[in-house]
């Protein structure tokens, strides 16, 4: 069965006609071009494909395409500002909280989410909210330095002293 | 996946007169259905999505109790004020729910349907004493689960909302698996105006109470109350993550820690 | 010009695109019209295929083919080829057994490939796979590496590997051995087995075949962590194309940790298969795929013994280990437990006589291969866990029993029994520095404190060494290496100035093109921004051995810095030229050439554009242009190494385990970039660490079926299983690389294992505990706990 979805994606209208079965993911990947959401696992445990539906952090890999009719659909691609990055990134810039980088749209989709509903996240608090997304190469350290600078900046403060030596810039 | 129809249901009718068609699923949040589907380990030819139902949606107070209703998603159920005042301890069993993306999305209604045996909402609804509305009728906690993925829900029947006494007194403890993050043992302990319940998820083949631990608690609220209360392994799941033995030792664990919490 | 960026935390240039979701994975590529492949496997792990019956799937809608083993077979198609040939003691050679592309006769292991049926999408390929009818004729299976060596054991091979024994291999005196051992004061023995792990990189793998109707070529993009060899394995070996006419695209890849280096089925399945059916075909892997295909690591089973005299030196070490295989030999499966392992068995110690004697077993299991480390963590799990055994059985601090025996600072170059020849360390060091970062010194204080609060706490010691920078190709040829293990790099300076390096390394997450910019922008002292790193591209790159076995700057970066050389050579003579000096009166610093004791001088740029725009140019010396080329071929292996410190906690109620603190002192020789040498510190830990507390990969001994083939079972470290991670790096350079880099990718994955085990070891004392298997899980701790706590109670 075919059907027209219409959704909302990074501030675009968009649509695209897919089958009952077709993911949210397939429908960005696929059908949309936009190959940032990334699918890691087949048991919706890696978080690869965290993307924002209506403002809220969602698994694009368990959610039919169908489902996200009239949604408003925020995916890595839309976070930054044109060219200058969102704080958030260049918080994992600034921390090397990448590496290989297939982890990382999930990683930062799920750090925005966390710093929505808890601006002031302790390292706990983000090693917790991270129980969703699945890092191989970082050993996740860098990643929680990360989001506890992005969330710094994000709340108007001066980033926390780089721990790395990155002078700022 | 195999291919299916999808239907957004309008209203409750319009989603019980679709499912007289054995072969159609209902569809909450999704988060086990989907993964299910993906697995090819179901095969329905339509799927009815209850998201465009509002009635199914919300959290009210009704008197000495909250009702919940069935398209509640965990992440509400954590954040709610009304939650977390006459019923703290549900708050929190919800925020610990799956992770954060799977709270977004996954509901009490799908959840205690499922029943699934690691699933962490059914040791709430025995362990608060709960009843489960559905479009047909209430049923009680201690007959709405009634095995392994099993329930008392006829064909045809949908759950509506999930209405718990207001219990003030009460903790889930839960041990994860370090695998899934699913319950290995899950021990909900509850002080209800029944008295005291003591509900383990995950142990088992389905949710089941513990009346041993219950009796001792009424007569004496404290960890040492239970220390020598073991419950049998027979039947107790084992696996590769955990062995009956274990899972009968954590749920003892797991109580003592409930009821600490409580005091 | 700056100061220079070595030794400097520049952010990574890589990072842009990955944030901004623009980085491009080969899932990320589609070409025009292409279709699908889906991979039909075996359900069982040993069987006889009777018949398969393809036509339903073949009419199935959007099917285009359905291809099964004896269709490749009858082409001529070849099997997958085993890149090193290790021979038994008594000289005969390994047993090599065909690798089919697509299973013929038999299946092998679960998840073995059956057929590929490709369709118009990925959904109608699966759809119509259901459609293929396999007879089999299910047969028993065996999984376990030391019950394969038993008489009477299922037989993966039959008459070709009688007794599943692939070969039985030996390195050192065993009779020296012996003799040490015999007048040794004590001897401490152990037996141990290092846990079956899947790497788990969170790319999937994926391949596009496509061949090109007008040309003849053909295209494979692939994760993979060397196209060169994936270029060079599947054209001469298997599909029969010649180099010229095969090109091979790797772009980002997303991890790999060993994983992608080896050629596998899907790679050559799509090339195949896109001129069959005249299409691009793609092929990704499903996770669940992944578990069953990739292969694994690890899986040893060890026994173990360590002589020590009356004054704690260790006299002689003999090792007796049992590799898994797997079904197939995968691409370097048979020098793991040998050249990567045997090797590495005296540590950082001077034990004076070693003797390692593998067998490498067929089971019906995915095939095993090089994982994070590869040999050397195994090595080092044996080593350090039999050191601790020993201080335990001596009394003695396992601090104060390591420094006894440490290779002294002053004794480099060191040659040990077991083949290598260390050139340079100071293990004295690293291990103060961890200890003292660790508080070792206050360390009972805090067991009594957590004591206090019911909970066992415990620290351990390892220290490691490895052999990195992947290697001398005459000696692995005189080993048995299929293969050169050199490394290619090209140096292009336009003529404005710009830079394009060239390199056959090729990163998965290590920011080669961050750490190799460094390496130019200093050597020829141009901007950074104006430097350029490509890889991954077989018809780009003269030739590459790619990125593991922490080679890429030990190997790849020494390359680079050649090239350089010869550029800044043919500089100094375009220099002379111009400035009207002698050649060797010029000199080279920070991006200019100056005749010696003048202020005559000329740009970087300035030659660059002398070199492309030749009118004042030594023509009859010189051709124009300034590019060029390097083969570096490494004179030794790299010796990394360094002291890892785990504390934790183990609550006896439940078993579950606590890690407190992990302190980390590496060696790496000179460092680039500190931030990425970090990074890749924290994830190999994490890795260790998932190896001594979660992962384990769990085949049913009867039926052999895997267990662990989701993430719902097999237990990937997350953010709250991990401590933050304390690190610190002492440098001894590498003598025989012009950087003195030794490499940091694989450190923490050898050290983290046996640092923890000490670690829980070491917490359980009191109740007698004196060995813990890997994952250490909360039931494994809790029925340690009880049965020595009843044992204890019982005496």
């Amino acid at each position: 069965m075919q059907r027209t979805v219409s959704l909302t994606v990074n501030g675009k209208p968009a649509s695209a006609t897919v089958e009952g079965r077709t993911l949210l993911v397939q429908l960005l990947r696929e059908h949309l071009g936009l190959t940032g959401t990334h699918v890691g696992c087949d048991t919706s445990q890696c978080g690869a494909c965290v993307v924002h539906v209506n403002g809220e952090a969602v698994k694009s890999c368990t959610l039919l395409a169908v489902q996200a009719e009239g949604a408003n659909v925020l995916t890595i691609e839309g976070v930054a500002n044109g060219d200058t990055l969102h704080p958030m990134q260049e918080a994992f810039r600034n921390n090397h909280a990448l590496q290989c980088g297939f982890c990382t749209p999930g990683m930062v989709m799920s750090a925005l989410d966390l710093v929505k509903d808890n601006p002031r996240p302790t390292d706990r608090e983000i090693r917790e909210y991270l129980e969703g997304n699945l890092c191989r190469c970082t050993g996740y350290h860098n990643i929680v330095l990360a989001i506890a600078e992005g969330a710094a900046v994000m709340r108007g403060e001066a980033p926390p002293a780089n721990p790395h030596g990155v002078a700022a810039e | 996946m195999y291919e299916f129809q999808y239907h957004r249901a309008t209203s409750l009718d319009d989603a019980a007169s679709r499912l007289a068609d054995e072969e159609a699923k209902l569809v909450a949040g999704g988060m086990t259905l989907i993964p299910t589907l993906k697995l090819r380990l179901a095969k329905p030819t339509e799927l009815i999505d209850l998201a465009a139902i509002p009635s199914l949606k919300g959290i009210t107070e009704e008197g000495d109790a909250v009702v919940i209703g069935a398209m509640t998603r965990h992440a509400d159920v954590n954040r709610s004020d009304v939650v977390k005042r006459a019923i703290p301890a549900l708050a929190t069993l919800a925020g610990h729910i799956g992770d954060p993306a799977v709270r977004n999305r996954g509901t009490i209604g799908g959840s205690i349907a499922n029943n699934d045996p690691a699933a962490d909402y059914p040791a709430a609804v025995v362990g608060l004493n709960a009843t489960v509305r559905t479009n047909k009728r209430e049923i009680a906690a201690d007959q709405f689960f009634t095995g392994l993925f099993e329930t008392a829900l006829q064909p045809g029947e949908i759950v509506t909302a999930v209405r718990f006494p207001k219990v003030a007194q009460a903790n889930y403890q839960k041990f994860k698996n370090p695998a899934s993050r699913y319950a290995i043992v899950g021990v909900f302990v509850a002080r209800t105006p029944a008295g005291v319940r003591v509900a383990v998820s995950g142990a088992g083949a389905c949710v089941f109470r513990v009346p041993a631990m219950e009796t001792a608690l009424a007569a004496n609220f404290s960890p040492d109350a239970i220390k020598d209360i073991q419950i049998p392994q027979d039947g107790l799941n084992s696996d590769i993550h955990a062995s009956a033995e274990y899972r009968a030792h954590l749920v003892n664990v797991m109580a003592r820690r409930a009821v600490q919490a409580c005091a | 010009m700056p100061d220079g960026t070595i030794g400097t935390p520049v952010r990574r240039r890589e990072d842009y695109r990955f944030l901004t979701g623009q980085g491009t994975y080969t899932d990320d590529i589609n070409r025009p019209g292409q279709l699908y492949a889906y991979i039909l496997r075996s359900p069982h792990a040993s069987a006889r295929i009777n018949a398969i019956n393809t036509s339903a799937a073949k009419t199935a809608p959007g099917v285009a083919a359905v291809f099964v083993g004896q269709d490749m077979a009858a082409e001529g198609i070849g099997g997958l080829p085993c890149g090193w040939l290790v021979n038994s003691k008594d000289g005969s050679p390994m047993k090599e057994p065909p690798h089919p592309v697509l299973a013929v006769e038999r299946v092998r292991h679960v998840g073995d490939p059956v057929a590929v049926i490709i369709a118009e999408s990925y959904q109608q390929a699966k759809d119509a796979a259901e459609k293929v009818a396999v007879d089999y004729a299910v047969e028993a299976a065996v999984v376990d590496p030391a019950a394969a060596l038993q008489p009477g054991a299922p037989q993966v091979w039959g008459d070709q590997a009688p007794g599943n024994l692939c070969y039985d291999w030996a390195l050192g005196d065993e009779a020296a051995v012996d003799a040490a051992l015999r007048g040794a004061a004590r001897v401490v023995k152990i037996d141990l087995v290092n846990n079956r792990l899947v790497p788990n990189a969170m790319e999937p793998r994926a391949a596009i075949g496509e061949f090109n109707r007008a040309t003849g070529d053909y295209t494979l993009y692939t994760t993979s962590q060397n196209p060169h060899v994936i270029r060079l394995l599947m054209g001469a070996f298997v599909l029969h194309i010649p180099e010229a006419r095969l090109r091979v695209v790797a772009p980002d890849v997303g991890g790999g940790f060993g994983s992608k280096i080896y050629h596998y089925a899907e790679e050559a399945i799509v090339t195949w298969a896109s001129a069959k059916v005249r299409k691009p075909v793609k092929w990704t892997a499903e996770r669940s795929e992944s578990f069953m295909s990739d292969a694994h690591g690890r899986d040893h089973v060890t026994h173990a013994e360590l002589g020590v005299d009356a004054q704690g030196k260790f006299v002689a070490l003999k090792v007796v280990t049992i590799a898994n295989m797997g079904a197939y030999l995968s691409t370097f499966a048979t020098c793991v437990p040998t050249y990567l392992y045997g090797t590495l068995l005296a540590g950082t110690y001077t034990t004076p006589v070693i003797f390692c004697e593998t067998k490498a077993a067929f089971t019906n299991t995915v095939p095993v291969d090089a994982y994070r480390g590869a040999g050397r963590p195994e090595a080092t799990f044996l080593v350090e866990r039999i050191v601790d055994v020993a201080a335990d059985e001596l009394g003695m601090d396992p601090a104060e029993l390591r420094r006894r025996n440490f290779i002294p600072a002053n004794a480099f170059p060191y040659q040990t029994p077991v083949a290598l020849q260390y050139d340079s360390g100071d293990y004295q060091t690293t291990l103060q520095m961890a200890l003292q970062a660790a508080d070792y010194a206050g360390f009972e204080a805090r067991r009594q404190q957590a004591a206090a609060r019911g909970k066992y706490r415990g620290i351990g010691i390892a220290t490691y060494i490895e052999a990195c920078g992947i290697a001398p190709s005459a000696v692995v040829g005189s080993l048995g290496a299929r293969a050169g293990l050199f490394e290619s790099a090209e140096v292009r300076v336009h003529p404005t100035g710009s830079v394009t390096v060239l390199t056959g390394s090729h990163a998965h997450g290590q920011g080669h093109e961050t750490t190799f910019a460094q390496l130019v922008a200093d050597g020829l002292g141009v901007p950074i921004d104006q430097v350029e790193i490509v890889h991954g591209d077989t018809d780009k790159i003269a030739f590459g051995m790619g990125t593991y076995g922490s080679r890429s700057l030990a190997v790849g970066g020494t390359a680079i810095v050649k090239a350089m050389d010869k550029v800044i050579a043919k500089g100094k003579k375009i220099a002379a030229h111009i400035l009207e000096a002698s050649d060797a009166d010029i000199e080279f610093k920070d991006g200019r050439f100056t005749v010696a004791g003048t202020d005559r001088s000329l740009g970087i740029g300035e030659i660059a554009l002398t070199a492309y725009v030749p009118h004042n140019f030594p023509h009859e010396e010189l051709e124009p242009g300034l590019d060029e080329t390097a083969f570096y071929d490494p004179k030794n292996f790299t010796f990394p190494s360094g002291a890892h410190i785990a504390e934790i906690e183990i609550d006896p109620d439940t078993g579950r385990l606590e890690i407190c603190n992990f302190t980390a002192s590496d060696d790496f020789g000179r460092i680039i970039n500190p931030m990425i040498v970090a990074g890749q510190v924290h994830g190999g830990l994490a890795q260790g660490i998932g190896q001594a507390v979660l992962e384990g990969c769990v085949y049913d001994k009867t039926t052999g079926q895997l267990l662990t083939g989701s993430y719902n079972d097999y237990a990937m470290p997350r953010a709250d299983d991990l401590p933050n991670f304390s690190l610190s790096t002492h440098a001894t350079l590498c003598t025989h690389n012009p950087l003195g880099v030794k490499g940091c990718g694989e450190a923490g994955a050898i050290g983290a294992p046996a640092a923890i085990a000490n670690a829980i070891v070491d917490a359980l004392k009191p109740l007698g505990l004196r060995h813990v298997e890997m994952p250490a899980t909360p039931e494994k701790l809790w029925r340690a706990i009880r049965q020595h706590q009843s044992g204890a109670a019982a005496e």
